[in-house]
């Protein structure tokens, strides 16, 4: 059990570390792949226009002058909003476009988990003699009398 | 009991296709919007100037196109780091000075661009018309935006008139132009 959490603890480090470092020294190239060019709403990377060249220099001087991540793109929101952002902030309403996919997937996964259940249980469960699979008599009484006389006659 | 989830499964799945359909219709909708004015104005017709509230550049004030009602405004769109602009500015800024006097106001809407840069563009060209920041682009698509320059002209009521302007606005155009909206063209 100790070792599970302690292996845990050791994976969630092995992510949140780089992470960690990226947002306090970025680079360029990732912020780049981050931004979206507000007249050919492509990330920077992919963009020539003027707009985006002045972004890259923007960047470039506020990486230089020590700001996080976070810190420059919260500067380019105030200037161009947040559309400028190529991943919505997981923070107030925009947490929502990253929960609700999850939630879709969760309770999709549920309800199929729920009708699978089901339908194995139907299977596994026969139905009692001279019932059918709805626990419905196989004919109807007055069909099932009428049949018996009738064969009654036949053996005659 | 399967039933009625299966039921109610579907009655979700059809209502959040539903209301997709309803927002792809609705964001189709509204960027024609801007689209459409263009071709409403080039054909004649004087649909009314969409409103909007803008801070002023450099500054907390806001400036709100209502606030001109009874006067011609020339909407000009631009942004600092587009060329065309830099050359037309002084002809907004020569036909500001020229006709404000009988009720005309040029307003820059300044987008996709950085705030010092602006004020850098307005310093520079020695504009002396009032420009608004339009930061997150919001008027862009209800007026048709499509790059910078792009000029409007609106007449007293609030509607545009004239010509939709897209791209580097000449001299004679904008003569045209204001003359017809002042309702004084030949």
């Amino acid at each position: 059990m100790i070792l599970r959490v302690f292996a845990s603890l050791a994976l969630a480090l092995a992510f949140a570390l780089p992470a960690a470092a990226s947002n306090q020294h970025p680079t360029l190239a990732e912020l780049e792949r981050e931004v979206i060019c507000p007249t050919c709403h492509t990330t920077l990377e992919l963009s020539s226009a003027p707009i985006a060249d002045r972004m890259r220099a923007f960047i470039r001087q506020r990486i230089a002058a020590g700001d996080t991540k976070n810190e420059i793109k919260a500067k380019l929101v105030s200037q161009f909003g947040e559309s400028v952002l190529a991943a919505p902030p997981k923070s107030g309403f925009n947490l929502l476009a990253w929960l609700l996919p999850l939630v879709g997937i969760g309770v999709g996964g549920a309800a199929l988990g729920v009708l699978a259940f089901r339908w194995s249980r139907k299977r596994a469960d026969p139905a009692p003699a001279g019932l059918s699979a709805n626990g419905r008599s196989l004919l109807d009484p007055e069909l099932e009398r009428r049949v018996d006389e009738e064969l009654a006659r036949f053996d005659r | 009991m399967a039933g009625r989830l299966k039921i109610l499964l579907q009655a979700a799945a059809v209502v959040v296709v539903a209301l997709l359909l309803a927002l792809l219709g609705w964001k189709v909708v509204h960027t024609d919007e801007g689209r459409a004015l263009g071709a409403e104005v080039n054909s004649g017709k004087r649909p009314a100037a969409p409103a909007f509230t803008l801070p002023r550049l450099g500054s907390d004030d806001e400036i709100s196109l209502a606030s001109f009602q009874g006067k011609v405004v020339v909407l000009n769109f631009w942004a600092s780091w587009c060329g065309p602009c830099k050359d037309e500015a002084p002809l907004l800024e020569a036909a500001w000075k020229r006709y404000r006097d009988r009720g005309l106001v040029v307003l820059g809407v300044d987008a996709q661009d950085f705030d010092v840069d602006a004020q850098r563009f307005v310093d520079r060209t020695g504009i002396t018309y009032p420009i608004v920041r339009d930061k997150h682009g919001s008027t862009l698509g209800r007026y048709g935006v499509t790059g910078f320059p792009e000029t409007w002209f609106v007449d007293r009521e609030g509607r545009l008139v004239g010509e939709h302007v897209a791209g580097p606005i000449t001299e004679e155009q904008l003569e045209r132009n204001i003359l017809l909206a002042l309702g004084t063209a030949p």
